[in-house]
């Protein structure tokens, strides 16, 4: 075997109390993809930014071409081929690409800058790579997808022979997330070196060659991709064997939430168009879709945020007007925001606050205007205790838990009370494995007890374990209903590229 | 050297920051005064027996701080739901006009007990009236309230003076641009006799336990916190967002014009375009040293009031010029930024 390019010796890092980083050692080679695989919170992306220099190590050394790299300077680690792809870019949206691509190049007091060699050099490393661009659109009007296109470039004009990607699939779809992991093993085959950092167990499978796993800030197993397995993955990431719960047959109850050619305008612009659903208590509805294509104004129209153009909507048979979120609320709706750090929680208030905030004017949680803080702390307490919310007293900041612990806290407010009808937008996103068991248990459980679930989601998986029922969004339109039993990955697809047979009576009929 | 964020704000860094801020302010002015050739520790020492240092002073003192404290409230509930009021300049101006003006015209032969509760009244509502501008330019067009409450600064104070250049000017001034007096009915009854402290200083205090209370006890407190703090987390959760901004502004507002009409009402008597030396402004930096807690609004005012008082007896004592307290209030505030910062960060080498 040839040296490696790339050798991390004994590194360790501690936040507070918490040990991120474990005395962790881990090599590359020439040609190599390498996956870093471990649960939120496993220290994966703070062994990353010890690598490219963000932060300083409290021990242990890094070494490129078996030359140590100076600590704590993102400089350095560029200059000696190291490339980062950071989760949230770190691109300016008012510059073109070309123009970000080229930031940070340039010495600052060099009179002219190179652009016409610049864009040469670019679209000769976007044709070496097969990494399509325009090299003078406007950064912000590109897709997610192709933004991280433009940082995989930046970091490539800088020369780097190591590439580093963080959760580099958490805001890609499918397709283009199979499409990124074709570009980097193109990048591996011309002999690039690349660490991509997952929690996913599918594409570190599929796109690796090797698979290191770390827990709590140790390194805890290092395997060939050829062979291990995505069980034996899985029991080595969260550290016991944990099974995602499956939905069991059920009776569907009584019609609970009824959509009739629902009509939504933003701006001008229909981000849905005549959407007709049914969901019934005690079932789950999932709608399956590329993001993009209307369900946040699906979620935010059912959630209240958000009222409707035309067409009805119908509560237990009676149609309702555009209720806002205090009504939505009081009907027995329970919502599960898209994204639970912007809308979800206001992570610099307590967690109690949090608990009650959507429902602080009811006489539960205040009085003539006043709040019960200790009827707050006790509701609180007991979604905590209930639901295993952890790393937090209902005192405590929001914002200091986990991922997971959110979403269970999102779950414990709207589930405690047994809501009729629960819409869930994207509820197990960005979540670790044992997190999404925990998500998927709660809905099914809620499924189970009566209530109607809308799950709005762009997992295929996710949406065949768990809907009773399926349909697709596409550019704002919905599709007809498949019973889960029909569908399958490849015919649901199919739907979600918008190929669907045009809806015939039947499919109103129930 | 580099920062890391905290995920644990100590609570005693909470309390310790505003201290040491005032201590680095003091220490950075220390400089100055060196170097204008007195000794630092003896200017500071007039500066405190200039504040405290006879029972007039004390009470200058306090006379002093009680528009601040009021300003500082204003900007502190403002700031607190991320509603950049920087306007109580002009807002404690259109406040003492427009009692000065409703005293004059209006209510003036009202007997004390109703006059003095109504024209507070009327001063906390023009307050209230100016900072709905800004807020309505924001929340209809999305302008910048910092922007444009600034600039109503300017737009109050020519219009004050205009009125007392015009229909309010005081025919017994000898041609001085001053507005007509309020009645003596309608003065605040002293706190203290024979100084110029009163009761406005114990309304001010009331106030910042009351808007306190408001914050930390009631449904629109928590609202408007979430508001500040995570606006689109706030709508999610069916916060009305513009109701919950423009009660806030009425609030801020209306702390800043009520400072206007205690102001007239407590100390001058009238109002001339030199009424306020900057309280607007300078209730921002109380608001910030008091990391936006009412109550601490409270003690920030006392200290602002005590560097600007203080100066003066030490400027005559030493030959230096006043101006020092403006320097030494105005570095408490970088300081105060300074460590609020580290309250958030920490220093890893």
């Amino acid at each position: 075997m040839t040296s490696p390019v790339l050798e991390i010796e004994g590194v360790s890092k501690r936040f507070g109390t918490n040990l991120a980083n474990d005395d962790i050692s881990l090599t590359l080679a020439k040609g190599e993809i390498v996956a870093l695989l471990g649960e939120n919170g496993a220290g994966k992306t703070t062994l990353m930014s010890i690598l490219f220099g963000h932060y300083m190590p409290d021990a242990g050394r890094i070494l490129v071409d078996g030359a140590e790299l100076p600590q704590g300077k993102p400089r350095a680690a560029i200059r000696a081929g190291v490339g980062m792809v950071h989760q949230h870019f770190s691109l300016a949206p008012n510059l073109t690409v070309l123009e970000n691509v080229m930031t940070g190049t340039e010495r600052l007091s060099s009179w002219r800058s190179g652009t016409s060699a610049a864009r040469k050099k670019l679209l000769a490393i976007a044709e070496r790579f097969g990494l399509k661009v325009d090299p003078g659109a406007r950064l912000g009007d590109l897709s997610v997808g192709e933004q991280q296109r433009v940082e995989i470039l930046k970091a490539l004009y800088n020369d780097a022979r190591i590439l580093i990607l963080d959760e580099p699939t958490a805001v890609l779809t499918t397709i283009e997330a199979e499409r990124l992991f074709a570009t980097l093993k193109e990048m591996a085959r011309q002999g690039l070196s690349l660490i991509f950092i997952s929690h996913k167990l599918d594409e570190v499978m599929t796109a690796a060659d090797r698979i290191v796993v770390l827990r709590n800030g140790k390194m805890v197993a290092e395997r060939r991709a050829s062979e291990t397995s995505k069980a034996e993955l899985a029991e080595l990431m969260v550290g016991r064997l944990v099974t995602r719960p499956v939905r069991k047959p059920s009776a569907p109850g009584a019609l609970a939430l009824e959509a009739a050619e629902v009509t939504v305008k933003i701006d001008g612009v229909e981000r849905l168009k005549s959407i007709n659903f049914r969901l019934r208590e005690g079932e789950i509805l999932g709608i399956i879709g590329i993001s993009g294509n209307g369900q946040a104004a699906l979620a935010h129209l059912l959630s209240g945020t958000l009222s409707r153009t035309s067409g009805n909507l119908l509560l237990f048979g009676k149609p309702i007007g555009n209720l806002g979120v205090a009504a939505i609320v009081d009907a027995g709706i329970g919502r599960i925001p898209e994204d639970r750090n912007v809308e979800g929680v206001v992570g610099e208030m307590a967690i109690w606050e949090n608990a009650v905030l959507e429902r602080i004017s009811s006489p539960a949680f205040s009085q003539h205007g006043l709040v019960n803080r200790r009827a707050g702390m006790a509701f609180a307490k007991e979604i905590v205790d209930q639901f295993d919310v952890r790393g937090g007293s209902p005192a405590s900041r929001a914002r200091l838990l986990s991922g997971g612990n959110m979403q269970k806290l999102i779950l414990g407010r709207n589930l405690h009370r047994r809501p009729r009808i629960l819409i869930a937008a994207q509820p197990a996103r960005g979540l670790d494995e044992g997190a999404v068991a925990a998500v998927y248990g709660r809905l099914l459980e809620a499924r189970r007890q009566g209530t109607a679930v809308l799950l709005i989601s762009e997992d295929l998986d996710e949406v065949i374990a768990l809907a009773d029922r399926i349909q697709a969004i596409v550019g704002g339109r919905l599709s007809p209903t498949v019973e889960a039993g029909d569908a399958d990955a490849r015919s649901l697809g199919l739907m979600m590229a918008g190929e669907w047979d045009e809806p015939r009576e039947a499919d109103h009929a129930l | 050297m580099r920062f890391e964020r905290r995920e644990q704000r100590p609570f005693h860094l909470l309390l310790l920051t505003p201290l040491l801020a005032v201590v680095a302010a003091l220490a950075l002015s220390g400089i100055l005064i060196a170097i204008a050739g007195a000794p630092v520790l003896d200017a500071y020492w007039r500066i405190l027996l200039g504040a405290f240092g006879s029972r007039l002073s004390a009470t200058e003192t306090l006379t002093r701080a009680t528009p601040l404290m009021l300003t500082g409230l204003a900007a502190a509930v403002a700031f607190r739901a991320r509603l950049w009021n920087i306007g109580a300049e002009g807002q404690f101006y259109i406040g003492a006009i427009a009692v000065a003006a409703a005293s004059a015209k209006l209510l003036g032969n009202l007997p004390a007990p109703a006059l003095v509760p109504l024209l507070l009244l009327v001063g906390a509502v023009a307050g209230m009236a100016l900072i709905l501008i800004p807020l309505w330019l924001r929340l209809r067009f999305s302008v910048d309230e910092v922007v444009t409450s600034l600039l109503m600064n300017f737009v109050a104070l020519l219009f004050v003076s205009m009125l007392i250049d015009g229909v309010l000017k005081d025919p017994l001034a000898f041609g001085w641009p001053q507005s007509q007096s309020v009645s003596d009915h309608a003065m605040l009854p002293k706190l203290i006799a024979r100084s110029r402290l009163h009761i406005g200083l114990a309304i001010a205090i009331a106030l910042a336990i009351i808007v306190h209370f408001i914050q930390s006890r009631t449904v629109f407190g928590l609202q408007s916190r979430a508001t500040g703090l995570n606006p689109a987390g706030a709508v999610f959760a069916g916060v009305p967002l513009g109701k919950t901004l423009v009660k806030v502004a009425c609030l801020s507002g209306g702390l800043a014009g009520l400072a206007g009409a205690i102001e007239v009402m407590g100390v001058k008597g009238y109002v001339t375009t030199d009424l306020s030396p900057g309280f607007g402004y300078a209730g921002i930096v109380v608001a910030m040293l008091a990391n936006l807690n009412p109550l601490g609004v409270i003690l920030a005012a006392i200290f602002t009031a005590t560097m600007f008082v203080g100066a003066d007896g030490m400027s005559r004592g030493l030959g230096i010029p006043n101006y020092i307290a403006d320097v030494t209030v105005a570095l408490s505030l970088l300081t105060m930024l300074i460590a609020l910062f580290f309250t958030q960060y920490r220093i890893r080498r």
